[in-house]
């Protein structure tokens, strides 16, 4: 193994390289009815990224069953308990490529009770993939879908309106749907929807355009992931760099060397930029960036880097290195959260906070209201929340944290709660308010008497 | 409603572009370092195999100029092909790595472990593997599994829990959400980390060439005296091969995989360098498992058995 770490690269970037593909992350999120297995096993294997083995395992198993067709749907179910029920449990992760993109698609099951799946998927998405069934449109499980993308702020929503087939491709049908979900979506805050017509079974728009539905002009399902914009404009958010590690050789060549070790979370970096780092408020310039071995004078998120600074002060793990508009530490958190364990989360609870690189105890203050999340109305009474609630909270910590609003940075403005027994993780935040919810007045009790 | 009509925000254009690897690379930097500063005794699995020199060579990266906090663990079957051993302790010494070597071999010698009638080793390296965790009290145990591999691992987490015994249990692993990884354990208990879980087989190759990483020689096309079975080409040695029934012949081969040698089979190939392996890899109609390994193949549910009982 070469012990040099410098690749050859192009000039201006010390990571670049001229024939390289983006990576696009995105989640799928529908109901075990709409077809979203073979939604997914279409993707795959009509993208060549399904390999003969993998094909003939299928094959085989379908004849197993007596069904004619290789079952698309069993590319993807995994696990032994999800074939036997026919459903997914989990969120499995899918990975395939085009000449033109890397993707990673988070495969989110739609059922009731797995909400905290989708949030869970959709967290690391940049686009989600809602499914509806032509034959039924618009129904609660898909508002919900698209709340809970609106809710994790996945960047680009796609309304994949399945077994067109089933409708006769009518367009008037589609039209519809797509009005319907569209406007729905904008009342969340949602703008960037793209509805296509499918039939994930016959194999229409999903790689190959359908010959069957001349009235779409669009793109096919793959050509929309394999255009739509990746990533966000670094430079136009200012730079977020959690400290991960010291690196202090102290010793040989490098003897004075002390970097601090960490990913971008968001914007540009460059040398001699003037920074704070927080909490402790302390001011001072970069120094040097070194990407992963090389000297570079500008780096930008997701890069992993490590910064040296002009100053030798007191930074360690958990500390956040800001430029720009820098967050004010606080020890009073406002998040909206998604509840994930069946232990429920309740007021008065003693709690671990990580956000970032940063682990402190905390306590459930005030669960403020829950939120519904197929009318979004306030549920008030909230003395606790279970699994798969989302709700309002107030949070008190031992320590104080540089919060971005998740609105602005998903980055740093995600945290989890961990319970400091035995560090099952039970609680997803997003600090700040989330979306426009509706204050409801509770119903009153009849007096019958 | 919009129409998509896209302008290509891709590496051409956009100056803030990062590519697939660049984007995979600092995802695995990342957690690496977030192990340094959450754990007390971390350990890298290194078999001398492609994934796991690749999980080193990321590591190297990540602590530059400071050497990898971590140690090196290697269960060795006791049926390793000598390249790949030359190659591991080459590795060890240049950059001055601690290693630890279970040895399937003692475990079989003091009867805590019973050969198998089909002489094949892997599924004996779990017992060795639980034991090295436990003796030396490893509390993050760094694997180079991708969830690309088998459909058993599409749901594996980047960490992954494991209790006092080594076992998996798909109900109890925690949601990962963000890049937030949750590494709080009980004394006992440990968390396998898996840095290359959104890589593929394809993406490590690329990376490989693009970092020019040494392998070892048996990745490449060369002459090898091989027999056939289960549909694959065996090495002969004296783990078990060949049977009287099975012939010799001399072939041109290559290693897709590098694991024990009694279920690790060699594809015919003349890939001599790593743009020629790449190419035979992305035409390839079969996965990097389906094709090699013979213990994959045991029956539809096999990984998932395997990883309950605390095995990669």
């Amino acid at each position: 193994m070469s012990t040099d770490l410098q690749a050859d690269s192009t000039a201006d970037n010390p990571f670049g390289e001229a024939s390289a593909t983006a990576l696009l992350r995105f989640a799928t999120a529908g109901s075990v009815d709409d077809g979203k297995s073979t939604l997914v096993g279409r993707l795959l294997h009509d993208s060549k990224s399904v390999l003969a083995d993998q094909l003939e395992a299928v094959e085989h198993a379908s004849r197993n069953r007596g069904q004619e067709a290789p079952d698309l749907a069993l590319l993807t179910d995994g696990l032994r308990a999800e074939r036997e029920q026919g459903i997914t449990i989990d969120v499995a992760y899918r990975y395939f490529a085009t000449p033109r993109r890397r993707f990673i698609l988070a495969d989110t099951p739609g059922h009731v009770q797995y909400t905290r799946n989708m949030v869970t998927g959709a967290s690391t998405a940049e686009l989600a993939v809602v499914l509806v069934d032509a034959r039924n449109g618009v129904v609660e499980q898909t508002r919900r879908h698209a709340a809970v993308a609106a809710l994790l702020r996945v960047p680009h929503l796609v309304l994949a309106v399945n077994k067109m087939d089933l409708v006769e491709y009518a367009e008037p049908v589609f039209a519809a749907i797509a009005a319907e979900f569209t406007a729905y979506a904008a009342s969340l805050g949602v703008e960037d929807v793209v509805a296509i017509p499918i039939s994930a079974l016959a194999g229409d728009n999903v790689v190959e355009p359908s010959a069957h539905m001349d009235w779409y002009g669009g793109p096919t399902l793959l050509e929309h992931l394999e255009t739509v914009p990746v990533g966000s404009d670094p430079s136009e958010e200012p730079a977020r760099f959690p400290v991960q590690y010291v690196i202090r050789p102290q010793s040989g060549e490098h003897r004075d060397y002390r970097g601090y070790a960490g990913q971008l979370a968001s914007g540009v970096l460059r040398t001699g930029d003037a920074v704070t780092v927080l909490p402790s408020g302390h001011t001072t310039t970069v120094a040097g960036i070194d990407a992963l071995g090389k000297e570079t004078d500008i780096a930008w998120a997701p890069q992993s880097i490590t910064v040296r600074l002009a100053e030798d002060i007191d930074i360690s793990r958990g500390d956040l290195i800001a430029a720009g508009q820098a967050p004010t530490p606080t020890k009073d958190v406002v998040a909206t959260v998604c509840h994930l364990h069946e232990r429920p989360l309740r007021v008065g609870d003693k709690v671990l906070l990580k956000h970032t690189t940063r682990t402190v105890r905390a306590l459930v203050k005030e669960i403020t209201y829950r939120i519904d999340i197929d009318s979004l109305e306030q549920r008030s009474g909230a003395d606790g929340l279970s699994v798969n609630d989302i709700g309002h909270v107030l949070l008190r910590t031992a320590e104080p944290l540089a919060l971005d609003h998740y609105t602005d940075n998903r980055r740093t403005g995600s945290f989890l709660l961990i319970d400091p027994a035995d560090g099952t993780t039970l609680t997803a935040g997003m600090a700040g308010e989330s979306f426009e919810t509706v204050r409801t007045t509770e119903p009153l009790e009849e007096d019958w008497v | 409603m919009t129409t998509a009509t896209h302008t290509l925000l891709d590496t051409q254009e956009n100056p803030y572009a990062l590519s697939h690897l660049d984007a995979l690379e600092a995802e695995s930097v990342h957690i690496f370092r977030e192990v340094a500063g959450e754990f007390e005794r971390p350990v890298i699995l290194f078999s001398g195999g492609k994934d796991s020199i690749v999980m080193l060579h990321l590591a190297l990266k990540a602590f530059w100029p400071a050497p990898v906090p971590f140690s090196l663990l290697h269960v060795d079957t006791g049926h390793n092909f000598p390249e790949v051993i030359a190659y591991r302790d080459r590795v060890v010494a240049e950059h001055n790595l601690r290693l630890h070597v279970a040895h399937v071999q003692d475990f079989i010698d003091d009867g805590r472990l019973r050969e198998r009638p089909d002489g094949t080793r892997n599924p004996l390296q779990t017992v060795p593997l639980l034991d090295a965790i436990e003796t030396n009290r490893f509390d993050a145990v760094f694997g180079g599994g991708r969830r690309d591999e088998e459909k058993a691992r599409a749901k594996e987490r980047v960490f992954s829990l494991r209790d006092e015994f080594g076992a998996w249990d798909p109900r109890r692993q925690r949601p990962e959400l963000w890049s937030l990884y949750n590494g709080k354990h009980a004394v006992g208990e440990h968390v396998r980390v898996f840095p290359l879980s959104n890589w593929t087989e394809l993406d490590v190759w690329q990376y490989i060439e693009r970092e020019k990483i040494e392998l070892p020689e048996i990745y490449y096309a060369h002459e090898r005296d091989v027999f056939a079975r289960n549909g694959m080409w065996l090495t002969a040695g004296d783990w078990g091969g060949p049977k009287e029934t099975e012939t010799v012949e001399r072939r041109l081969v290559r290693y897709r995989t590098v694991g024990d040698m009694s279920c690790t089979g060699a594809v015919d190939s003349d890939a001599v360098s790593i743009a020629d392996v790449i190419t035979e890899i992305a035409a390839s109609r079969l996965t990097e498992r389906g094709a090699t390994r013979a213990d994959d193949k045991m029956s539809e549910a096999a990984m998932e058995d395997r990883k309950r009982e605390g095995y990669f």
